[in-house]
């Protein structure tokens, strides 16, 4: 079981600004990329001016291996906006490159999803000018 | 420690009691309050040189300073957050103590129940901060559209890493309710509920019931602060700040604090803890009651922890019972009955609930409670106070 949208409601997504472009750029070309600062290397997410270890402003995106496991979810019972169906769940997934993204899972009903599982990425092409990075179990 | 401790003291309060709809505006509300905390004081609106007040607060301080005759300000300011509460003591306490104002008045007024509160993702997108934005991006679109929603994902974490059953965490709101019945003030009064219409309450966020979450509600607080030699020639006994405390930490986020690599836990209120109680020159132990951030009711062991009055993971075992955290047992918490209990005023109630206690005017009155703390903001920027009857 994936999420199930009501389609005549527009999904909320909030405006692409500066530092956050190169994200929702890569998830269009179906690539997860996490910023990454260029002077030590730090996984930065969410994207900031500044890496927070050396304060430089110079990043990169980089991609991501978008394997991870789920650090934390919760099951929507009752659903707090009218895109969205319950029951859904919503996952925060730790990437392997340490940074961590909410997110859904696909294929899987709320009650299997558990901490410690193994995910990896998928994209959802939600609406037509709409993809999503969720996360589907591994293994 | 280099502090505002001993300073100022809370001088004044009032209150407009809670209900589903107040049938008025937030700003009469403001001025109802205000006016009912300096006839407390036995002060007049010409003595008010000073205002703090609530960044998303919907009564600004040129309509309330115009409403209430009050020609005199030379100090005004905000605090934000779900922390503000003790935020905005603190700020009276600094304007008062450093000489910029001789009489703070600060104030809290929601139609949180009759009039929806406005979330960030339902604001037009051109108003929302940058910040608002990089957190709104990554959360919206997944549907975690509540606050009820990012909570409990951090209490999950908490759950998972200290082997904890959802069901616990009823105490909390068992209590807190216990505590509200006793109150006329609040909108439980007379409607006490036992574990069992806990466990019964429907899981609106799993794992978070309907129970574990704060009461909506149309309410509104004023407090007036001055300096402890103003204090003494006023109407009520005063009631000292002995600390007052805020703390903001890297990857600190509003109740979604998801980025760092401990979630479990709530290090802010750790933080402001420590300092808090080293600013009073007191530790847990000697604190008998105290008035947290029951918003959410896993936020309270959490905070129990943070705080030092129990070790890490030992929490829910605190509240389990009630018998420990009930008015008679050695920490009684809520005895307003708080968010909970009470309603839901962001944690203004919880300060005026410490006023009251120190009094010995509490619906809920723990013997000779002469230390009071509060704190609010768990899972996000937290603020605290200790309050006191004698210096």
């Amino acid at each position: 079981m994936s999420m199930q949208y009501n389609t005549e409601h527009p999904i909320p997504t909030p405006p692409r600004i500066w530092e956050n472009m190169g994200f929702w750029e890569g998830i269009k070309e179906q690539q997860l990329v996490f910023q990454r600062c260029k002077e030590c290397g730090t996984w930065i997410h969410p994207p900031r001016p500044t890496c927070p270890k050396c304060r430089s402003f110079e990043k990169e995106w980089a991609p991501s291996t978008g394997k991870g496991t789920i650090h934390s979810w919760v099951t929507y019972r009752e659903s707090p906006h009218p895109s969205f169906k319950a029951p859904y769940s919503v996952v925060l997934v730790e990437l392997e490159e340490g940074v961590r993204l909410v997110s859904n899972m696909v294929d899987i009903k709320p009650e299997e999803i558990s901490i410690g599982m193994l995910v990896e990425v998928v994209f959802d092409d939600v609406t037509e000018g709409l993809t999503l990075p969720k996360f589907r179990k591994v293994g | 420690m280099n502090s505002i401790s001993n300073k100022a003291a809370i001088v004044g309060v009032g209150v407009s009691g809670f209900s589903k709809d107040s049938g008025r505006t937030e700003l009469r509300m403001t001025c109802e309050c205000i006016k009912a905390a300096l006839d407390d004081a036995g002060l007049v609106p010409l003595d008010i040189d000073g205002i703090v007040k609530h960044t998303d607060d919907a009564s600004d301080e040129h309509s309330v300073t115009s409403s209430m005759g009050m020609g005199n300000l030379t100090y005004f300011g905000e605090s934000r957050w779900d922390s503000a509460p003790c935020s905005m003591v603190l700020r009276a306490a600094i304007g008062v103590a450093t000489g910029v104002a001789n009489y703070v008045v600060l104030y809290r007024a929601v139609n949180g129940s009759s009039r929806r509160r406005m979330m960030p993702s339902m604001r037009a997108s051109g108003q929302m901060s940058t910040s608002d934005l990089l957190q709104w991006t990554y959360h919206a679109p997944f549907g975690l559209m509540s606050e009820a929603g990012r909570v409990a994902m951090i209490v999950r974490r908490y759950m998972h890493e200290y082997g904890i059953n959802s069901d616990q965490f009823g105490w909390v709101t068992t209590v807190c309710r216990e505590h509200g019945a006793k109150n006329p003030n609040g909108m439980f009064y007379n409607e006490p509920i036992t574990i069992k219409d806990y466990l019964e309450s429907k899981v609106i966020v799993d794992p978070l019931r309907v129970m574990d979450c704060h009461e909506e509600a149309d309410s509104a607080v004023a407090l007036v602060v001055t300096t402890v030699e103003r204090a003494k020639n006023l109407r009520q006994k005063p009631v000292y700040i002995l600390g007052a405390t805020q703390s903001q930490l890297s990857e600190t986020e509003e109740k979604n604090s998801y980025y760092r690599p401990v979630i479990s836990g709530l290090p802010e209120m750790g933080h402001m803890g420590k300092r808090l109680f080293a600013m009073a020159g007191v530790g847990p132990k000697d604190i008998k009651v105290a008035q947290l951030d029951d918003s959410y009711a896993p936020l309270v062991p959490m905070q129990l922890e943070e705080l030092g009055f129990c070790g890490r993971g030992e929490g829910v075992a605190f509240c389990e019972g009630g018998d420990r955290i009930r008015v008679g047992g050695e920490l009684a918490l809520n005895t307003s009955g708080g968010s909970l209990g009470e309603g839901y005023l962001y944690g203004m109630n919880h300060v005026v609930e410490a006023v009251r206690q120190i009094g010995g005017t509490s619906t809920a009155q723990v013997k000779d409670a002469d230390l009071v703390l509060v704190a609010t903001g768990a899972g996000g920027p937290a603020s605290g106070l200790i309050l006191g009857g004698s210096r």
